[in-house]
């Protein structure tokens, strides 16, 4: 087949997909796409706003933000705010670096891996610590057919999704080796401690 | 209160929560008598949205009853039923006067590439979502609607975000009468993408995804011709191949961060998160679409770079046209669709869960299991 000026051969006609398919072309207006233009010329009575800029919230604790504002804005979440070492990490990632920098969002990562870690350790001391057995969900594989769902089927995930049980236990893995590993030390030196007093 | 809460990639349980109180003077309190779980969800419950921090409740799909309201809310009262689009935004700034209410400048201090969503990490307003007994709705006079009384409240929990996402996705593409358009995700995002590729004109519609239950509701429920590209040893090719090696006109990416397809690119971006997400679906969409064609991006992508065959897209005098779904924009026209029978959003819904066994949804919704679709959250007060 030459490549000539022709537009696509192979499609039905408008009048047989208007019938076979309910709404065909009810949009075939771009003035009847509530998305065209792209920007739209509207007042803040139009969008429900009573105000010019929205009332300020109180900032009860001190709230980081991105050096690419001029100022705080006037509201936000606030959900979890920084505490401990993950919250020095990213207080660190947003008070020295724009969201332009690598460095910015690799140490935002961070902070969330240590986050998980020191959640982790301190529900060990509290009165629900955390189950990676009920909290993955994993028990309702049986209920929802993970067998049936996953084989035989052609899926392409199922090639990495071995990973997921290894990224799960990885934290408890190494904290156990990391827990036991003190342990050892501490027996050690308890026990050189015995010999040179003896 | 009950509320799903966070605790670590893959790791999400219901615990015992203070109930939100109104922070701002035009905050509302919600309580919520459904919620959805939503693709991307996954992005944090897999730990792949930067900042993303223990004890934070996921949602930002919700519609409830309006339970308290803040001293300057004019719109709501306490009773009113309302849908809730997942842009929080302040309705008054230099972006949502012309329209862009996820692009809101006022309601994010964390990044000012995103706007604000309940429940989205840190990186989009360190927001708690709805997938809770109650949730602080703020900016009350400007997101949420009161649902029409002939609406029903399942519909009305998709018109939150898939499906204006899905509409929202199909009008960036621009289409034309006849173009051929592909949809790559057969999830509710491209589902309902490639349902409203008909209303615009579409000539032809191809859904790509390697989940043939999915494909499956891709040819009922959206009218849509299916390739499962596992069956192929490359899909751009049988793009090419099925346009008579032009490319398709118009291509949406409905697949986002977590792409399969590419062992590496999954495993470099989902995995090990040194990527902001795995661009297979993008880097195909951008090869399967012909030369000046235009490419639909509303898979969403983490802030991290990712390795996006860009040369491609320059040569090719490519269009990419992009954004998180500024919801409430499409709300008139979805409703008066609705009214015609040309959607009925609650068809993708395949699974209803108690809030109580939430975990066992996202690992659900997550690995695919049990031909889920959309599954959605009620709590038990509901
Ligand atoms: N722009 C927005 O406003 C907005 C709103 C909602 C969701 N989203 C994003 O849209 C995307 C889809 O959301 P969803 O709820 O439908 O999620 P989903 O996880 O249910 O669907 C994704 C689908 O893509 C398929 N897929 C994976 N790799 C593929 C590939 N290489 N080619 C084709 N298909 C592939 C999966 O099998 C799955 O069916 C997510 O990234 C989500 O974050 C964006
Ligand atoms: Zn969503
Ligand atoms: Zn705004």
């Amino acid at each position: 087949m030459p490549y000539n000026a022709e537009p696509h051969l192979r499609r039905p006609s408008s009048e047989a997909l208007r019938e076979r398919i309910p709404g065909w072309g009810a949009d075939l207006d771009p003035a009847d796409r509530p998305s065209v233009p792209r920007e739209l010329n509207l007042t803040p009575e139009d969008n429900g706003a009573h105000w010019d800029v929205p009332e300020r919230q109180p900032e009860l604790e001190p709230r980081e933000r991105s050096i690419e504002h001029g100022m705080l804005p006037p509201v936000f979440g606030t959900v979890a705010p920084l505490r401990g070492l993950s919250g020095a990490i990213r207080r660190y990632a947003y008070e020295n670096y724009s969201e332009a920098r690598a460095a910015h969002w690799l140490l935002l990562v961070l902070g969330d891996r240590v986050d998980a870690g020191e959640q982790h350790l301190r529900s060990l001391a509290s009165t629900r610590p955390d189950n990676p057995i009920t909290q993955t969900g994993v028990l309702s594989e049986g209920r929802r057919h993970g067998v049936a769902s996953r084989f035989g089927v052609g899926r392409a995930d199922t090639a990495h999704q071995w990973m997921d049980p290894v990224i799960v236990a990885a934290p408890w893995v190494v904290t156990a080796i990391g827990i036991g590993l003190l342990v050892r030390g501490a027996r050690r030196t308890a026990s050189s401690e015995r010999v040179q007093t003896e | 209160m009950r509320a799903m809460v966070y605790r670590g990639p893959y790791k999400v349980r219901v615990e015992e929560k203070d109930r939100p109180r109104i922070e701002h003077p035009n905050d509302a309190i919600v309580r919520v008598t459904a919620a959805a779980i939503c693709g991307s969800d996954l992005h944090l419950y897999h730990g792949m949205i930067p900042d993303t921090r223990v004890g934070m409740t996921f949602g930002h799909e919700f519609v409830g009853e309006v339970v308290e309201v803040g001293p300057s809310v004019e719109r709501l009262k306490v009773g009113d039923r309302v849908m809730v689009p997942f842009n929080i935004y302040c309705g008054s700034c230099y972006f949502c006067v012309r329209g862009l209410f996820s692009n809101c400048h006022n309601v994010n201090p964390n990044a000012t590439a995103v706007g604000g969503i309940y429940g989205y990490s840190h990186t989009s307003g360190g927001y708690d979502g709805g997938q809770a007994e109650y949730v602080r709705v703020p900016l009350a006079d400007v997101g949420p609607s009161v649902i029409p009384d002939w609406l029903d409240e399942r519909d009305a929990v998709l018109l939150t975000d898939a499906l204006p996402t899905g509409y929202f996705g199909a009008q960036l593409g621009d289409i034309a009468e006849g173009d051929t358009v592909v949809v790559f995700g057969a999830g509710p995002v491209g589902l309902f993408a490639a349902r409203s590729a008909w209303l615009m004109g579409a000539g032809r519609v191809i859904v790509v995804d390697h989940l043939e239950y999915r494909l499956e509701k891709a040819r009922d429920f959206a009218h849509a011709e299916t390739v499962n590209f596992t069956e192929l040893d490359d899909v751009v090719v049988e793009m090419k191949r099925t346009t008579d090696w032009l490319g398709a006109d118009v291509v949406i990416d409905a697949v986002g961060a977590e792409a399969d397809g590419n062992f590496l690119q999954h495993v470099t971006s989902a995995k090990f998160k040194l990527q902001g997400g795995s661009p297979v679906a993008l880097n195909w969409a951008i090869d399967s679409v012909r030369k000046g064609g235009t490419v639909s991006v509303v898979g969403a992508y983490g802030p991290i770079f990712s390795a996006v065959k860009f040369g491609d897209a320059m040569n090719k005098g490519l269009t990419i046209r992009t954004n998180q779904c500024p919801v409430k924009r499409q709300w008139p026209r979805l409703l008066e669709h609705i009214r015609a029978g040309y959607f009925k959003p609650s068809d993708i819904i395949t699974h209803e869960i108690p809030l109580e066994h939430i975990t066992e949804g996202y690992h659900m919704f997550s690995a695919k299991l049990d031909n889920c679709i959309k599954p959605i959250v009620v709590p038990s007060a509901a």
